[in-house]
């Protein structure tokens, strides 16, 4: 107990920085669930691919750390861009090839879901397995320091150093805490009012609302639902990076253990409800946190799962509870 | 997609070995041979791998398996009228995969001895299907103590287990590195749960404390967080290298700069490609000799594989040689080659082999490795008393 005191401030930041990657991830569950009511399972996968497009930019680039600070600024720039495309073009990839068919036969709920979780593994061995593929095509040597030791843990080199800013209660807050957390909310805000204010997020929330009102008041319905995995994927291309700039290594089966957290927190926060998905990270994050903190690491997921059933008791349809349809404009 | 490999190989080999019985009996002598083992003289004997090929910690299993191969060539070459095949089981490091692999093993009679298998919790669910089926396996990496306990007559080891390995770690943390006090961490597996409990004994009161990870996690700021509070010099970490380099690399970015000691399950460059500057330094324990202590073997695995022989190469080298000298020397079915095994006692490349009661090999060394300049260089032969 007194460890937990003594280290409230490191515990609760390092928590908070977790809890906003699930958060971002988390998004892209939401958006899905809220405008189709399915739940996307291989979303984990579409931030696995983006990770690894944010280090193959560093790769190709190959930038030292400690460079000038424009070009540190302009590689991660860089690297955010490359995966929030990736992670939006492989979302798009998802909609298209797992989804859309079904959606337009209304297929039954569970066969989108198998679909998803074959999808998942699909995109998680296709990872595995770059190095033989590249075999395959005969690129192994050209490509080898993007598909090279293939089924193990891939560095990213950050080209931005971690250095403390300031210290609060024994711990030293670093430049990397403070951009996750930072970035994190305020892409949580832009998204809120895109959500809000344009009139695709307001073509999203129609179509939340009533699918087929909303396909006679003249919404192009395949047109948002194209719209909701592309946004969803952009976030989870974003969260990639700022997922690396902590963690600094990934892998093609990276994604899992992340997602089915993400996912919590979706379901934590009130899945359907934008704010709630990063609420819940953050909860999610800061409990997985303490609770290691409290008996011992091996405890975290037991105590993060324990509060999600808990919280889920009393409030069934999470901490905001409020559907992407019925979010005020 | 498990169930559907496992209920599928079984039939493959199935196919293939009727396959092999109808062509053998006719005059094409060639169709015989591509029905896995290589038909010779010695008439249909292989020998098996037993280990992950695949999965998060693959390359541990990829160097044995090369080490048995290149024994299993060199002993072709050498012997035309011998020729013994090499079956592959992967297992992808997983427990519950094991056993029906192990099961797969059994079935398949020309397979008359194993190499593996590769991890200590593979060979817990897989040793009791080796033991009745009466299969002799020698494992060159798999260093639970336990393992030897359990009664299979089948099984042995020939490298050190973790009580020679863990006390090694722990005379090194005190005699070498001098450290009043070490923050224990395990990752929960069979393998690193046991090395850390080890250690935990025989430092004793220097332990300031312990904490436990999952494999497969990424996230372990509350761990970094109690190292730091605990002040420790050192910290001992039972497990594995994918895990290994992510608690170094978070260790170093939350400013605990203590030494960070490690076993053999880690010796690998996967560690250093996830770790990068945050594995300097880094202390690894092995009971293995350095490859290059044996040059001939050495500049054979160079050769054939294009890369220095890593972890174990050298240890599953040995033990595939151990099954092969006894299947020149007559021993063509699992018995008798049980029998060769257990009365062994000959020379080979990282030690004099004669395996005790248990299936431990006696002659056992310990050396620590070093990590310098992004390479796993050795560093001293630890002395244990």
């Amino acid at each position: 107990m007194s460890f937990l005191i003594d280290n409230f401030v490191e515990l609760t930041v390092t928590g908070l920085v977790l809890g906003a990657v699930y958060g971002l991830v988390a998004l892209g569950y939401t958006l899905v669930y809220g405008v189709l009511q399915l739940i996307n399972f291989a979303h984990s996968e579409v931030w696995m691919f983006g990770s690894f497009a944010a280090v193959w930019v560093t790769v190709a680039l190959g930038v030292a750390p400690g460079s000038a600070l424009p070009i540190v600024i302009g590689v991660l720039l860089l690297a955010l861009l490359a995966a929030m495309a990736v992670s939006g073009g492989v979302a798009l990839l998802l909609e298209r090839v797992a989804y859309r068919r079904l959606i337009r036969l209304d297929a039954p709920k569970l066969v989108a879901l198998i679909s998803a979780i074959g999808a998942s593994f699909a995109l998680a061995e296709f990872m595995g397995l770059r190095d033989r593929i590249a075999d395959f095509f005969g690129l192994r040597d050209t490509l080898d320091p993007y598909v090279r030791s293939a089924r193990d843990n891939t560095r990213f080199q950050n080209p931005l150093q971690t250095e403390g800013v300031f210290t609060v209660g024994g711990y030293t807050v670093s430049n990397v805490d403070i951009i996750i957390i930072v970035s994190a909310i305020l892409m949580m805000v832009a998204l809120d009012q895109f959500i809000r204010r344009t009139r695709t997020g307001r073509g999203i929330r129609a179509v939340a609302q009533d699918s087929e009102a909303a396909a006679l008041m003249g919404v192009n319905r395949n047109r948002i639902i194209r719209a909701t995995f592309l946004v969803g994927g952009i976030m989870a291309g974003a969260a990639a990076l700022l997922y690396l700039m902590r963690f600094g290594v990934t892998r093609w089966n990276a994604g899992f253990l992340l997602g089915v957290k993400a996912f919590t927190a979706a379901v934590l926060g009130g899945i359907g409800n934008i704010r709630g998905a990063l609420l819940g990270g953050f909860v999610l994050g800061l409990a997985e946190n303490y609770g290691s903190a409290l008996i011992g690491s091996e405890w975290r997921d037991v105590v993060a799962f324990l509060l999600l059933v808990v919280i889920l008791l009393f409030r069934p349809t999470g901490l905001l509870g409020e559907s992407l349809g019925r979010a005020r404009a | 997609m498990r169930f559907s490999v496992k209920t599928g190989a079984p039939l493959l080999a199935m196919a293939l070995a009727l396959t092999a019985c109808g062509t053998s009996g006719g005059d094409d002598e060639e169709a015989s041979g591509s029905g896995g083992g290589e038909a010779g003289t010695c008439e249909d004997v292989a020998i098996g791998y037993f280990g992950a090929l695949t999965g998060a910690a693959a390359n541990l299993g990829i160097n044995i398996r090369n080490g048995v191969e290149l024994a299993v060539n060199q002993f072709n070459d050498e012997n035309a009228d011998c020729q013994v095949g090499l079956e592959e089981y992967d297992s992808a490091g997983d427990p519950n995969q094991a056993t029906g692999l192990a099961t797969q093993a059994i079935g398949d009679e020309t397979v008359i001895g194993i190499v593996g298998p590769a991890f200590s919790g593979e060979s817990d669910t897989a040793g009791p299907i080796f033991a009745e089926g009466g299969l002799p396996t020698i494992t060159a990496s798999a260093t639970n103590p336990d393992l030897a306990s359990n009664g299979w007559d089948t099984f042995h080891r020939i490298l050190g287990n973790d009580d020679s390995q863990g006390p090694a770690a722990a005379s090194y943390i005190q005699d070498v590195l001098q450290s009043q006090s070490v923050f224990v961490v395990d990752d929960a597996s069979a393998y690193g749960a046991g090395l850390a409990t080890i250690v935990e004994e025989d430092l004793g009161d220097a332990v300031v404390g312990t904490d436990t990870i999952q494999t497969g996690q990424t996230d372990f700021s509350a761990t970094v967080t109690a190292i730091r509070d605990s002040g420790a010099e050192a910290v001992f970490f039972g497990g594995y290298y994918a895990e290994a380099g992510l608690l170094v690399q978070q260790m170093r970015g939350g400013g605990v700069d203590a030494t960070f000691v490690v076993a053999d399950g880690v010796k690998d460059p996967g560690f250093i490609e996830a770790a990068g500057d945050a594995a300097e330094g880094t202390i690894i324990t092995c009971p293995c000799l350095p490859p290059e202590e044996s040059q001939e073997f050495f500049d054979a695995y160079q050769a054939a594989y294009d890369t220095a022989p890593a972890t174990y190469s050298a240890e599953a080298y040995d033990a595939a040689n151990v099954f092969l000298e006894g299947i020149l020397d007559g021993n063509t079915d699992r018995e008798s080659l049980l029998e060769w095994v257990n009365d062994y006692d000959g020379e080979q490349t990282t030690k004099t082999v004669k395996f005790d009661e248990d299936g431990e090999v006696e002659n056992i060394t310990v050396w620590a490795y070093k990590v310098e300049n992004g390479e796993i260089v050795a560093d001293q032969e630890i002395e244990t008393n």
